[in-house]
C-alpha cells in the first residue's frame, strides 16, 4: 500500500496528524508567532473581548490570551509527550522482562503493577506532585510514574505470547543471548500495540497536565499552560470568558486529534488491545 | 572413535508446585561425528524434551534435568555454566523445528536473521557476510538467494521457510543438527525434498544427525541408528535394517504395523489399542504396558530388563526377556 493509499483510506486519521504536526510547529515556533509577550501586562487593556488587535481577547492583567495559549503549548506538548515516552521505555523495560523471565521476576514486576494500577493516574498524579512539590519536571515524573503500569502490562502481555513463538526458541538455538533475544526479536514484536497505547496515553497526559496545572501542581505562574490559563480565567470568569473557552478549545482539539491519530495507528497496524 | 554425543541415564522432570512429571526417563543414546540418529515416538513420548535438554532449551523455569549425563565431544553439557551455553549453540549444535510458519521473525528479513546467527560466531565484515549467506542459501536449494534474503517470513512458502532454517542452522557448519520433526508442517512433496536435503547436507558438510518425528518412513529415510521411544523411556534401539527386519519390541511391532501400506487396502488400517498415558510422576514398570498385547503381571510392576538382542540391538521388554530365556 502506497503512502497516498493509507492517507486516502483514512482520511480522519490524517486530518489528525495534519492537526498534530501544525500543534509541533506552533510549539517550536511560539515566540516567533506571538503577537505579543504572552508574560506582558498592561491595565488598560484588560478583558478584552476578541478584535483584530487580540485574537482571542485578553485576560485580567490585560496579557493577550492568543500568545499565552500559543505559548502554553510548549508545556502541554513536552509534557504531553516526556512522560508517556518515560513511562513506555521504564514499563516495556520492566514488562518485558516479567514476561520474558517469568517466574520470581515476573511475580515482582506482576505486584508492582497492580500496586500501582491501584491509584488512579491523578490520584498518583497529585501524590508525587505534592511530595516532589509543584514544577514542570515535577509533572512529569509525577505522570511518568503514573503512566508506568499501564505501559508494563501491555508488554508484559505481549512478550508472553511472543515469548512462546518458536522464533524465540530458534534464536537460542542459534546461541543469542537472552538480552540479544530481547532486543532483536521480542522488541519489534511487542512495539505494534505499544506505539498505540503510547498515542492514547499522551492524549489522557495533556488532560491531566491541564488538571494539574489548574490545581497549580503543574507549571508556575506567570508562565502560561492551558491548565494555568483556565485556573487563572475561572478567578476572572465575569471579567471575560476567553481564556477558559480558548485554551479548552485548545485542549479538546489537541486530544482529540492525538485519540483519532491512536485510532488510525491501531487501525493500520491491526493491533488488538483489550483495554 | 569417541563418539560425538553421548547422552547416558538422561532424565527430564518438570516441577510444579504440586506435582513432579517426568518427561525423560534414563535416555542413552550414542551418536558419531557425521552419523545419523533418528529418534521415533508419539506425541508426548519425549522425544522433543530430549532435543531441548541436549541444547540446554528446556522451557524454564519448571524444566530440569533431574540426572544423568549430556557428553558432547567429551565434555559435560549439564556440567558447564548456563552463560557458556551461548557460545555452544548454532557453532557446535543447530537446531531446526518444527513449525517453519513461525520459527522465523516475522519483522526481520530472512537474510538479517541468519546473517546474525553468523555474527554471534565469527567475527567477520559484513561482505564475507553476506557472501557466505549467500552461498548457504544457494546450498540449501533456494533460487535467486540475493532476492530471497530480502524477503519477509510471510513472503516465503512452507518449505522454503524450512530451508532459510536449515541455512539459519547450518550457518557456523555446527557439528550436531537436531531436526525436531523437520517435515510434520509440510506437504508430502516438500517433505521429501527437505530430507533430500538433509541427506544431502550431511554428506556434503559432514554434519552429525539427530533426526526426530513421530513418522517411521521419515526414520527410515534419514537415520542410520533408530531408537523407539515411549512414555519417556526407550523401548528398543537397533540399527536402521535391523529394527525394520527384525523388530522385537511388542511397540516397535505395533508402530511398524500401523503404516498403511498401498497393497492391502481392503484391510482395515491396523492401530495400537488404547491411548498414551499422559506423563506423570515417576512410575516403576513398563509404561507401554497398559496397551500391549504381550503384558504380564510383571510389566506394570517392575522395569523391564534390557535385552541385548545383538550388535547394537537392544529392547526394553519382559515378553522379549522371556523369549531369549
Amino acid at each position: 500500500m502506497t503512502a497516498t493509499a493509507v492517507l486516502l483510506r483514512r482520511p480522519v486519521g490524517t486530518l489528525a496528524a495534519i492537526v498534530l504536526v501544525l500543534l509541533v510547529l506552533v510549539a517550536i515556533f511560539a515566540p516567533a508567532l506571538s503577537p505579543y509577550d504572552p508574560l506582558t501586562q498592561s491595565v488598560m487593556q484588560a478583558n478584552l473581548a476578541p478584535s483584530a488587535a487580540h485574537w482571542f481577547g485578553t485576560d485580567q492583567f490585560g496579557r493577550d490570551v492568543f500568545s499565552r495559549v500559543l505559548t502554553g503549548t510548549r508545556s502541554s506538548l513536552l509534557l504531553g509527550t516526556i512522560s508517556p515516552a518515560i513511562a513506555a521505555i521504564a514499563g516495556c523495560a520492566l514488562g518485558i522482562l516479567g514476561g520474558y523471565f517469568g517466574g520470581v521476576t515476573d511475580r515482582v514486576v506482576g505486584r508492582a503493577i497492580d500496586l500501582l494500577l491501584c491509584f488512579p493516574e491523578l490520584l498518583l498524579g497529585i501524590l508525587v506532585s505534592a511530595a516532589l512539590g509543584p514544577g514542570f519536571w515535577e509533572l512529569v515524573a509525577a505522570l511518568g510514574l503514573a503512566f508506568l503500569p499501564r505501559f508494563a502490562r501491555i508488554a508484559r502481555a505481549s512478550t508472553l505470547s511472543v515469548r512462546r513463538e518458536p522464533y524465540i526458541e530458534a534464536s537460542l538455538s542459534v546461541g543469542c543471548r537472552h538480552a540479544l533475544v530481547i532486543w532483536r526479536h521480542v522488541l519489534p514484536n511487542v512495539s505494534g500495540p505499544i506505539m498505540v497505547v503510547l498515542t492514547l496515553w499522551v492524549a489522557t497526559a495533556i488532560r491531566l497536565e491541564a488538571t494539574l496545572s489548574f490545581l497549580g501542581l503543574g507549571t508556575q505562574a506567570p508562565a502560561p499552560s492551558w491548565g494555568n490559563i483556565i485556573r487563572d480565567g475561572l478567578n476572572n470568569l465575569f471579567g471575560s470568558p476567553w481564556p477558559i473557552i480558548s485554551a479548552g478549545i485548545a485542549i479538546s482539539v489537541t486530544v482529540l486529534a492525538f485519540n483519532l491519530f491512536g485510532d488510525a495507528v491501531r487501525d493500520l497496524l491491526d493491533v488488538e488491545l483489550d483495554e | 572413535m569417541t563418539p560425538l554425543l553421548q547422552v547416558r541415564d538422561l532424565v527430564v522432570e518438570f516441577r510444579f508446585r504440586r506435582a513432579t512429571i517426568r518427561a525423560v526417563d534414563g535416555l542413552d543414546l550414542d551418536l558419531d561425528a557425521s552419523g545419523t540418529l533418528g529418534i521415533v515416538g508419539e506425541s508426548g513420548s519425549g522425544k522433543s524434551m530430549a532435543s531441548l535438554a541436549i541444547m540446554r532449551l528446556l522451557p524454564q523455569p519448571a524444566g530440569r534435568v533431574a540426572q544423568g549425563s549430556i557428553i558432547f565431544e567429551g565434555r559435560d553439557l549439564l556440567a558447564l555454566k548456563a552463560s557458556a551455553m551461548p557460545a555452544i549453540r548454532g557453532r557446535d549444535i543447530a537446531m531446526i523445528f518444527q513449525e517453519p510458519m513461525s520459527a522465523l521473525n516475522p519483522v526481520m528479513r530472512v537474510g538479517d536473521q541468519i546473517t546474525e546467527a553468523l555474527h554471534l560466531h565469527e567475527r567477520i565484515g559484513s561482505a564475507q557476510a553476506h557472501a557466505r549467506v549467500m552461498e548457504m542459501l544457494e546450498l540449501v536449494g533456494i533460487p535467486a538467494p540475493a532476492e530471497r534474503a530480502y524477503a519477509y517470513s510471510h513472503q516465503l512458502s512452507g518449505g522454503m521457510r524450512q530451508r532459510v532454517m536449515i541455512a539459519m542452522a547450518l550457518i557456523c557448519r555446527p557439528k550436531l543438527l537436531i531436526a525436531d520433526e523437520p517435515t510434520t508442517a509440510l506437504d508430502v512433496t516438500i517433505q521429501s525434498q527437505v530430507l533430500d536435503l538433509l541427506k544431502r547436507l550431511r554428506r556434503t558438510l559432514g554434519t552429525a544427525t539427530l533426526i526426530i518425528s513421530h513418522d517411521m518412513g521419515v526414520i527410515a529415510d534419514v537415520a542410520e541408528r533408530v531408537v523407539v521411544m515411549y512414555g519417556g523411556r526407550v523401548m528398543e534401539t537397533a540399527d536402521r535394517a535391523t529394527l525394520f527386519r527384525d523388530p522385537r519390541h511388542p511397540y516397535t511391532r505395533g508402530l511398524l504395523a500401523a503404516i498403511p501400506r498401498l497393497r492391502d487396502h481392503r484391510r482395515r488400517l491396523h492401530q495400537i489399542p488404547g491411548s498414551v498415558r499422559p506423563a506423570g510422576p515417576p512410575r516403576p514398570g513398563c509404561p507401554f504396558a497398559p496397551r500391549c498385547d504381550l503384558a504380564r503381571p510383571v510389566c506394570a510392576e517392575q522395569d523391564p530388563p534390557r535385552i541385548v538382542l545383538g550388535e547394537g540391538h537392544i529392547a526394553a521388554c519382559w515378553a522379549v526377556a522371556e523369549a531369549v530365556s
